[in-house]
């Protein structure tokens, strides 16, 4: 799950980290009264998708009365998508270098990694595609932790003088407390700034927590599912996994290979999938009915494609779900099924009694979907 | 029969780590049909009872004592308790530990992979269907039926689409020696390289099918090996998640693009660059296998 800025750099500060000056605005009156505070600002849209700056969503303002404008262009704007309901609105840093450092794990030695990079403030994608050769990596002993060597490291690599040594291992450390306490697959100083008036800064910060560890931070797990579209949210309710896609083609298939399988067939045969919906191994009746009655409502989909490979998922079962939610909100749109397994000949005849064919080869029913889509 | 395949076979005695659960007793029985070697369940507080005529012990300590030597273990414990089972397996001399357990949190499998692999143990998983070798040894989950045996080696992040692959190989004649799902986590123990190793020196492999998905650079590290390898068995792959929306989770906690790695474009530019053919349906793997066979 992703913190907010704002919610990552709070972390961040009561961690010993220096962050600017700021305060959260929920409307354009309270960022004037920042501004009135503070000084120039820079006002920055909280939303969680990435590339906020190119979007739009971070301005400088001079003047409260600036600000104010600008904030009210920013709440009723949305960026990428999202709309902004919240704004930082900090203190105008005057910045000398932007550096990069973030600690994640790397899933090839399975271990904790700094990333360190005298080039900051640009996406560490771009990073990696232009310069790879500018990030320095310093892996870390799951048993063993930080230990202050890798500051030095950090510090080297940064080009900072010596008289930031201290600076450098209070952040360096922090960062390691940080994912340890918080369960974070990353966190990120994006820049990390160094000031006119040589301090060090975060200018921004990213925290992503781990998903399966939410239930050891209670405070966390309740605002799970907020980043979620309306759909992802109800099939998040109904324990599937599910993603949003923009396609016409609804999907419901058993395991997460097999779901993205069977959406990258429906993209090789010329169709497009709306949707990703994985319910998992072994769904009896119900699950399926919650499913299909869910992809049935479903407004961009023009076709139902159910792709279920079992070993132990009932074919009946599955038959005898399809039939009931067809019952509860009617055959709103084609369905196509493919199933194979256990009882697969009662399933067979269940859905050949409402007239529906299974299909047995994935790529014929795929091609089906496909072309039902484009009719 | 010589035994053949990778990491377990015929003589393999297995252990069963939550036992007593819905799907540890469920799964007992399967691979007991099978023919599995299973001479040992653990759980806590239910020592002395038996599942499907399998000894149930409170401690792998006890379990071991009474049985003698384990080679492996397969844990079904919940993702809380499943790390402790891990270490426990580990700290008793089991050399292959299978974690069919998802959910468990990310730093702890950093923990105790790191900690198995210190220790010469081979964690395969976690969120994993398990291991195969097939006709001898089924340690996890997968529905035995659909695999026939032969001299194709398996390697996948997948379960339900291993199946399904392994059905379409079935249906041309190509059965499977090992079937080794890594499991659908950001860390796992074994990779693409670990099981490649293995059965390169499997004399009863021929050919490897890597199965892969989008998220983390597991298929670019391994064209990067299998660039520079000697000489080598052929591979075939298929990558899915080409459809998938960068920064979006797909089901697995893996399969996620983040940071500008782990797109499908790139998986597939290494494999190929790496002179292993990818199939764009899992239809298609085996007219890829046929050709790099040269039937």
């Amino acid at each position: 799950m992703k913190l907010y800025e704002l919610e990552s750099k709070e972390i961040a500060a009561r961690y010993g980290i220096p962050t600017p000056r700021g305060r959260v605005a929920t409307n354009p009156q309270e960022a004037s009264r920042v501004a009135r505070e503070l000084g120039p600002v820079v006002l920055k849209a909280q939303v969680l998708v990435g590339g906020r700056g190119l979007a739009g969503g971070v301005k400088i303002a001079g003047k409260p009365d600036e600000a104010y404008s600008i904030a009210k262009r920013l709440f009723s704007s949305s960026i990428r998508g999202e709309k902004v309901e919240k704004l930082l609105v900090e203190e105008k840093v005057g910045i000398s270098r932007e550096l990069y450092l973030s600690l994640t794990v790397d899933r090839a030695t399975r271990r904790p990694v700094y990333l360190v990079s005298e080039i900051g403030g640009i996406e560490i994608e771009e990073l990696a595609k232009k310069h790879p050769e500018k990030i320095h990596k310093i892996y870390v002993d799951p048993g063993v932790g930080y230990t202050d060597y890798m500051a030095r490291e950090v510090l080297q690599t940064l080009k900072l003088a010596w008289t930031f040594l201290q600076d450098i291992v209070n952040i360096t450390r922090a960062m390691y407390r940080i994912m340890t306490d918080y369960d974070a697959e990353l966190v990120e100083f994006n820049p990390l700034a160094l000031t006119n008036d040589n301090r060090l800064v975060a200018l921004d910060a990213k925290i992503i927590i781990d998903d399966n560890s939410l239930y050891r931070h209670p405070e966390l797990q309740k605002l799970r599912g907020r980043e979620l579209s309306e759909y992802e949210k109800r099939a998040r309710e109904l324990e599937f996994s599910y993603v949003e896609l923009d396609g016409d083609i609804g999907v419901i298939c058993n395991g997460a290979g097999s779901t993205m399988a069977t959406m990258d067939s429906i993209l090789y045969y010329g169709g497009r999938p709306a949707n990703f919906l994985d319910i998992g191994g072994g769904a009896r009746s119900e699950r399926i009915k919650e499913a299909v009655r869910l992809m049935l409502m479903h407004p961009r989909s023009r076709v139902l494609l159910i792709n279920v490979f079992g070993g132990i998922t009932r074919c009946d079962e599955v038959a005898m779900g399809i039939i009931e939610a067809i019952r509860e909100v009617g055959a709103r749109k084609p369905i196509i099924v493919r199933m194979l397994g256990t009882n697969e000949e009662e399933g067979r005849r269940i859905l050949r009694e409402r007239g529906i064919e299974i299909y047995d080869e994935m790529d014929d029913a795929v091609k089906a979907a496909v072309e039902l889509a484009k009719g | 029969m010589i035994s053949m395949g990778i990491l377990v076979n015929s003589s393999t005695k297995v252990l069963v780590q939550g036992i007593t659960g819905r799907e540890g007793s469920f799964h007992t029985k399967l691979m007991l049909e099978y023919g599995t070697k299973v001479v040992a369940g653990t759980s806590p507080g239910k020592g002395g009872s038996y599942v499907h005529g399998v000894p149930v012990y409170d401690t792998v300590y006890e379990a071991v004592r009474e049985q003698g030597p384990i080679d492996a273990s397969i844990i079904f414990v919940p993702a809380r308790l499943a790390s402790d089972a891990v270490y426990e397996a580990v700290d008793h001399w089991l050399r292959v530990v299978v974690v069919i357990t998802e959910g468990i949190p990310l730093h702890d499998e950093v923990k105790f992979v790191n900690y198995a692999r210190s220790r010469g143990v081979d964690v395969v998983g976690p969120n994993t269907p398990g291991v195969m070798t097939v006709g001898e040894c089924k340690l996890g989950i997968m529905p035995a039926q659909v695999f026939a045996r032969g001299y194709v080696g398996l390697v996948s992040r997948s379960g339900t689409l291993t199946y399904e692959i392994a059905r379409e190989l079935g249906k041309r004649g190509y059965g499977i020696s090992t079937v080794v799902g890594l499991g659908g986590d950001p860390v796992t123990g074994l990779d693409f390289i670990d099981v490649y190793e293995r059965f390169f020196k499997d004399s009863e492999t021929k050919a490897v099918v890597l199965i892969g998905e989008i998220g983390g650079d597991a298929e670019e590290r391994f064209a990067r090996y299998y660039t520079n390898l000697g000489p080598r068995k052929p591979v075939v792959a298929y990558v899915a998640g080409k459809a998938a929306s960068p920064g979006k989770r797909m089901g697995h906690a893996g399969a996620i693009i983040s940071m500008g790695v782990g797109d499908y474009t790139s998986k597939r530019a290494g494999l190929e660059s790496a002179g292993i053919p990818v199939a764009d349906t899992p239809s298609q793997v085996p007219d890829l296998l046929e050709k790099v066979l040269g039937k």
